[in-house]
């Protein structure tokens, strides 16, 4: 429980905001998996 | 301005003045730092944010927009013809974000605690919060997107180079994301303050209005700084900057008229999903049309003509006007209609000092700007990088 | 409001999602709201500007003297704000012309949800339990979001110190609230025009007091619900809140609400852009790579083209040159056999 909504929100959003790294992270990871048989040498 | 013709001498009249204005800037900053705010600014308890945001902060970063507008269509859109452009967009934009964080060191109270909200404690609910973070991640990015041209220019460090060539990709993508997060939370800065920003400036759109203007914003600041460069520093230039050039300035006055469109119609839109009609036949409401028609319409449709007609005197003129449009709408947002309703006698005009120290960051600006396009391959590739894709 | 929210996340992400809407309505449930939170109601139709709470206020805060007296009452003549130096101040209104005076105490109002707190990017400022925002200087950077954040122009800077600026402002007394006393400035107050409680009796309190005296106070309580609510109340005598300078407009938003929805873009674009632009480049890129293997096929077709016709020639020339080599032969063994017939001929001739 918190007291005020800010409260909750400063609680939520710093989850939330470590997690956004995080799913940016995996959103690199996760491209590598998918597109890595397309080309064994691609260039960006 | 200086231009190879005036090599020879230290007392051109562009020397002079930036040396004056940077003898000022010294002398001012010593003030701000040894006896506080107060001594060289008008801020005041009402006027808390003066032109040290409302310039420096806000038209710095929407000014800068340039970098990811360019590497984006480059990159993601796939324009390769604009290859040349991407790395002088680049370089504005990383001098921009670096200026942004040293003005905003004059700012705030305490500058040394800067780094607190990130690694110290987090205010994650503040709008603030996610603009400080977003400018710091995305000034390491552009750092690290300009940092090839650095290593090509001292080479000896290949691997490094390629290393980064090979991020490009991400850095991009990155770079889009930031911007789009933190150009428009700049406008979201003033959501919190309903009472304080003047109606027909306060709605819930600012974000979204932010986040557009800061678009085209970036590509007038391109298409400007490319006309400024081609003056100045056209032996620098080799044929793949030369031949990309009229085409982007042509292309980026097709999308910035578009963009611009857009911009209107949520403007237009804006308007009635609050009712703020009755205030268009105001003062405030006059000095809003002026900016909405003068200096968002009429560019639209300069840049439309311009394309159309492939015009491109009009449309480097209209750069210019629409350069100027941005920071009119900062300015408005920041100072002229912020505090609207405060008695004249507490509203806030910037002092010598504030319009020293914004010159003074400016000129910097545009010294380290000259000192690295003619030492390093900016607007030209590399010869022994010929081959690369970067 | 959810409306207003709703669009503006939808502006600000460019996308369509809700879940601005939907993560306002999930909080209702966790938040308390500090029920028992302590608050002031200040009663403006009791107040004679005696200015004995701002000498109070300054004295238990430590603040700097001021340059005129606290009984000094010319003080009253020019319309103040808090500053630095002092937290709480009284200004003198006319309502009516002809009629007595209307003073007004200023201090911080101590939201309920406070518009400081949710703008501070280092969460200096926080709503206590004893209902007092107070502040943090240890973590403050000095970016005065918060006061360009709060509606009611309370925070102020002190902006003549190099190195230790702070953000000023009333604090309730929380050092003295925690040592279970008053307020300096409630304690101070010779006409109870201020009354310390806990804001939930306040509010009844207000109320009886409008009910109970018909005509003579505006039919609202100030800071019931403005910007979400505040633990500082005020009532005031008729005409209006308006004439003695407080903003009737304020609305009811707090400010987390009011920034709710963007902050609840920020997710989506993290979320979605990723995808988007990504998508873009894979699109571009195979648009790419298509134009580039339909440009390889007209090569090689045209390549197979060429070929095939140097192959027909090659097969004609090679017909060509059998024909040719038949009839070399062919004229050969003609010539062979006219010898032969010739030797015969020589020979039966000999």
């Amino acid at each position: 429980m918190f007291n005020t909504l800010q409260d909750l929100m400063l609680h939520n959003k710093s989850i939330t905001y470590v997690l956004m790294g995080v799913v940016l992270i995996c959103f690199v990871g996760f491209w590598h998996f998918l597109t890595d048989k397309e080309e064994r040498k691609r260039r960006y | 301005m200086t231009t190879e013709t005036q090599k020879g001498t230290l007392f051109t009249p562009w020397n002079i003045v930036a040396g004056i204005i940077l003898a000022a800037g010294v002398v001012v900053t010593i003030m701000r730092f040894t006896m506080g705010l107060g001594s060289v600014t008008n801020l005041s308890d009402n006027n808390p944010w003066g032109i040290w945001i409302g310039f420096d902060l806000l038209c710095g970063v929407a000014l800068a927009a340039g970098g990811y507008t360019t590497s984006a269509a480059c990159y993601i859109f796939g324009f390769k013809r604009f290859h040349g452009a991407v790395r002088p967009a680049i370089l504005t934009a990383f001098l921009g974000y670096a200026l942004v964080v040293f003005a905003l060191n004059y700012d705030v109270g305490r500058p040394w605690r800067l780094p607190y909200p990130i690694f110290y404690q987090q205010g994650t609910t503040s709008i603030l919060f996610e603009v400080g973070l977003c400018v710091f991640i995305y000034l390491t990015v552009l750092f690290l997107e300009y940092l090839p041209a650095a290593l090509e220019w001292k080479r000896g460090f290949d691997k490094y180079r390629d290393i980064l060539v090979k991020l490009t990709m991400g850095l991009t993508i990155l770079g889009v994301i930031l911007s789009t997060l933190h150009q428009s939370s700049l406008g979201a800065l003033y959501l919190i303050a309903p009472s304080k920003l003047h109606p027909l400036w306060y709605t819930p759109y600012l974000p979204v209005m932010f986040f557009m203007s800061s678009m085209f914003a970036g590509m007038s600041m391109v298409i400007f700084e490319g006309t400024l460069s081609h003056k100045h520093f056209h032996h620098k230039m080799d044929d793949e900057y030369n031949l990309g050039y009229e085409d982007l300035q042509m292309a980026f006055s097709k999308a910035a008229a578009w963009i611009m469109a857009g911009y209107l119609a949520m403007k237009l839109l804006g308007l009635a999903m609050d009712n703020r009609w009755q205030y268009l036949g105001t003062g405030y409401g006059a000095w809003w049309l002026v900016e909405v028609v003068g200096f968002v319409a009429l560019p639209c449709y300069a840049y439309a003509v311009a394309y159309r007609d492939r015009n491109l005197k009009l449309a480097r003129f209209t750069a210019l006007w629409t350069v100027l449009g941005i920071v009119l709408n900062r300015f408005n947002v920041s100072l002229v209609a912020f505090n609207w309703q405060l008695p004249s006698v507490d509203r806030y005009f910037p002092s010598a000092g504030e319009i020293i120290i914004s010159l003074f960051v400016v000129t910097i600006g545009v010294i380290a700007f000259r000192f690295i396009v003619t030492r390093m391959p900016i607007f030209y590739v590399h010869p022994a990088y010929k081959d690369s894709s970067h | 409001m959810k409306r207003r929210h709703f669009l503006g996340l939808l502006g600000a992400a460019g996308v369509t999602l809700g879940s601005g809407a939907t993560a306002k309505a999930a909080s209702l449930g966790d938040v308390k709201g500090l029920p028992n939170a302590g608050g002031v109601l200040f009663d403006a139709s009791r107040c004679i500007g005696c200015r004995k709470c701002e000498a109070a206020c300054n004295q238990v805060n430590d603040l700097p003297k001021p340059a005129k007296a606290f009984d000094d009452l010319t003080v009253l003549d020019v319309t103040r704000r808090t500053d630095a130096k002092t937290y709480t101040i009284v200004n003198k209104y006319v309502p009516d012309a002809g009629k007595p005076p209307v003073f007004r105490k200023i201090q911080c109002n101590h939201c309920m949800e406070p518009a400081c707190a949710s703008a501070c990017f280092v969460a200096a400022f926080k709503k206590s339990e004893t209902g007092a925002v107070v502040y943090d200087p240890d973590v403050c950077v000095g970016c005065r979001y918060c006061m360009v954040a709060c509606p009611f122009n309370i925070p102020a800077y002190e902006y003549d110190k190099a190195f230790t600026p702070r953000v000023m402002k009333c604090t309730m007394c929380q050092p003295r609230l925690l040592e279970g006393k008053l307020p300096g400035c409630v304690e101070a107050c010779p006409k109870e025009a201020l009354i310390f409680g806990k804001r939930r009796e306040l509010l009844n309190l207000a109320w009886d007091r409008i009910g109970g005296n018909p005509g003579r106070y505006v039919e609202h309580v100030y800071g019931e619900r403005e910007m979400g609510g505040t633990s500082w109340l005020t009532i005031a005598p008729k005409p209006s809140f308006a004439a003695i300078g407080m903003d009737e407009n304020l609305g009811t938003t707090s400010a987390p609400e009011l920034t709710s929805g963007a902050l609840a873009a920020v997710p989506a674009v993290a979320g979605i852009w990723p995808v988007l632009l990504t998508g873009l480049y894979a699109i571009s890129k195979r648009k790419e790579k298509i134009a580039e293997s339909e440009k390889q096929a007209a090569v090689a077709a045209a390549i197979a083209k060429a070929s095939a016709d140097a192959e027909a020639k090659l097969a004609e020339e090679l017909a060509k040159a059998e024909v040719a080599g038949k009839r070399r032969i062919e004229v050969e063994v003609k010539k062979a056999l006219e010898a032969a017939a010739k030797a015969g001929e020589e020979g039966e001739d000999a």
